[in-house]
């Protein structure tokens, strides 16, 4: 038997309420996560994909524990971590550090680099003297591809991209196993997103490195990732191999996503799918198969029962009823 | 036309070297960046007329005594309500003192009162922030309390408390306090509340920083440019109550000359020997506005998406 993955999320569950009146009367709860589970092994690539509102920085922000799972459970090197008191818990944050998508607000303005990275450094004790500290900085610094210099200065004299670098140094100060990317790439330029892409790369490469990786972006997604989670209204609907997740979608939400993808080659014909409608509010979300509002293959049982996620084909899983039933057009 | 020897000149030379471009003469003329208080007064004109002024009112209220003053409290009932003269510069009120050495003199209480109230409602309002900004349970009760001192209006909610309590000036100090407390305790809670959801406040939650560091390392440092903006402004509304309160006889008392005070005294004598109340009214006017631009100043400077001059 293998030994546990680094990372398991096991029926994860997120609500969070709407609060109105004067008490605080709890009128609607927003179902950003609905039982989410899925795993990463150490060294791996593991991509959620999805739009905007789909729960999947939820998804991460609850793995990091910012904020407490309505049900579900988190589990770290086989380790329960998502019940246990912060006091318990803080040691055990090394592990998993996070690199946020705004290179401008994730960065404290009011301290230096060296501040900024040390913190990590400092809370987890990883550094034996001020010696062994600097020598930490400067590989840090090196690692990320700063100049050395840097960590004397201030936030705001930085690029984005140079921004976004320290930030990535910050998560690997604390020399984790797994870097939450919550849509680290999407507020970069082209040709930054492709320098902190290739950085984050080599890093895995180097260190060993796990990352889950928060996108929204599948040509980034298809680049950087071996294995494709595919989000819709806070429930998984398809998990899968990149490759065949590319290249045999199963679930029709993945097909319509696919097709909006720009393929750079006039000659192919593009046979996008639309989706009508809108995502629906996951304030109310629909009865049974949370997509069947937009399917264009939906049928009565959509409307009535919850797909389960079952495997389909080898290593590749997907939510959907008509999956057995109907063979989608492969593309 | 081309000659064949320059053709061949061009040719003589070395291919790989291009010729420098040309110096191109300056379009714009070599920039001066203005350094020291030239500079200072050049890139924040507000703050530097607010902060002369200010500091003009300093050395007066602490050079008092050495002004060309008498003793502000004595009275020469043969030299009532004198014009403003060679003897008494701002003329005399009606118990014969010395206007000019009253309003120098009331310098220190409106100061006095302008800053204490200013450090005091600020260091208070801050912490009642804080706390109600990261203790979610306190912030309903703290902050219904905060909008029911608010909904009273600051000079009535004074004067109701100084009617609790005998005139002094650390009493005048500590009723002004209260009113303005809400409104300082109010703007943190809000700059709290924005700054905890900040991405980086996220990271130091995932490196492990506890929150009691999170709040003195992240949290604090980015709420002083906001919190001083407000406190300068506090601090010219302390001296605008203070001088109503001491008017209407509910704040310094009437022994210590203070600008309210003073023109208190006149007040039943404007029409006929305005001067008793225009030099009070002009020194308070005049800080009030130098605070105020201080104010302006600050909160322009602070903010760093305006663009500064150089």
């Amino acid at each position: 038997m293998s030994a546990a993955p680094l990372l398991e999320v096991r029926n994860q569950t997120k609500h969070f309420p709407m609060q109105t009146g004067l008490f605080g009367r709890v009128s609607a709860k927003v179902h950003a996560v609905n039982g989410v589970s899925f795993t990463v092994d150490r060294g791996e690539t593991v991509a959620i994909v999805g739009e905007s509102g789909c729960g999947k920085s939820t998804v991460g922000k609850a793995i990091l524990r910012l904020f407490d799972l309505t049900d579900g459970e988190v589990l770290l090197d086989g380790r329960r971590i998502d019940n246990l008191p912060t006091r318990v818990l803080r040691p055990l944050r090394r592990k998993v550090q996070v690199v946020f998508q705004d290179p401008f607000s994730s960065l404290n303005p009011r301290l230096r680099v060296r501040d900024i990275l040390a913190e990590p450094i400092r809370n987890f004790g990883l550094a034996s003297s001020s010696q062994d500290l600097e020598r930490r900085l400067v590989s840090l610094m090196e690692k990320v591809r700063l100049p050395v210099d840097s960590l004397g200065r201030w936030p705001h004299e930085f690029s984005g991209g140079q921004r976004q670098r320290i930030g990535i140094a910050r998560a690997l100060a604390a020399e984790p196993d797994l870097i939450i990317c919550d849509e680290a790439v999407s507020a970069l330029d082209v040709s930054v997103k492709a320098q902190i892409i290739n950085l984050l790369q080599d890093l895995q490469r180097e260190l060993g490195l796990a990352l889950l990786f928060i996108s929204h972006d599948l040509a980034i997604v298809e680049h950087i990732s071996q294995r494709i989670i595919v989000m819709y209204l806070g429930r998984i609907v398809e998990q899968a191999d990149k490759r065949t997740l590319f290249l045999s979608p199963s679930h029709p939400y993945t097909e319509a996503l696919l097709s909006a993808v720009p393929v750079p080659d006039p000659t192919v014909a593009s046979r996008r799918i639309i989706l009508t409608g809108d995502v629906p509010s996951p304030v109310k979300p629909p009865s049974g198969c949370f997509f069947h509002t937009r399917c264009p293959h939906a049928e009565a049982r959509c409307r009535a029962e919850v797909p389960a996620l079952v495997e389909v084909a080898p290593r590749q899983f997907a939510a959907c009823h008509l999956r057995a039933a109907m063979a989608l057009p492969a593309p | 036309m081309n000659t064949p020897a320059s053709m061949h000149d061009r040719a003589a030379q070395p291919r790989t070297a291009f010729p420098a471009a040309p110096a191109l003469g300056d379009v714009l003329p070599p920039m001066r960046v203005r350094t020291g208080v030239a500079g200072f007064a050049y890139r924040y004109p507000t703050m530097a007329i607010g902060l002369v002024l200010l500091a003009l009112m300093l050395l007066i209220a602490i050079f008092a005594p050495y002004l060309g003053t008498v003793d502000p409290t004595a009275l020469a009932p043969a030299k009532r309500t004198r014009e403003p003269s060679a003897e008494f510069w701002f003329g005399s009120d009606a118990f014969g003192r010395d206007v000019y050495s009253r309003v120098l003199y009331g310098a220190r209480v409106s100061l006095a009162v302008g800053f204490a109230v200013a450090i005091l409602a600020s260091l208070i309002g801050l912490l009642i922030g804080t706390v109600s900004g990261f203790v979610r349970a306190l912030d309903g009760v703290v902050m219904r309390v905060m909008d029911g001192l608010m909904s009273i209006p600051p000079i009535l909610l004074a004067i109701a408390l100084m009617a609790l309590t005998r005139a002094s000036v650390q009493n005048v100090i500590l009723a002004i306090t209260i009113a303005e407390i809400p409104r300082v305790a109010r703007l943190v809670r809000g700059v709290v509340l924005s700054l905890r959801e900040q991405p980086y406040v996220d990271a130091a939650i995932a490196a492990g920083t506890s929150t009691p560091v999170i709040i003195l390392r992240h949290i604090l440092p980015n709420t002083i440019a906001p919190l001083t903006v407000q406190a300068t402004y506090i601090c010219g509304s302390a001296m605008i109550i203070e001088s109503i309160l001491s008017f209407i006889g509910a704040g310094t008392p009437p022994i210590i000359p203070s600008w309210g005070n003073i023109m208190a005294d006149g007040r039943t004598l404007w029409q006929v020997k305005p001067y008793i109340i225009v030099f009070p009214a002009i020194f308070l006017s005049m800080t009030v506005l130098a605070v105020n631009l201080l104010g302006d100043g600050l909160r322009d400077a602070l903010d760093p998406r305006m663009a500064k001059r150089v």
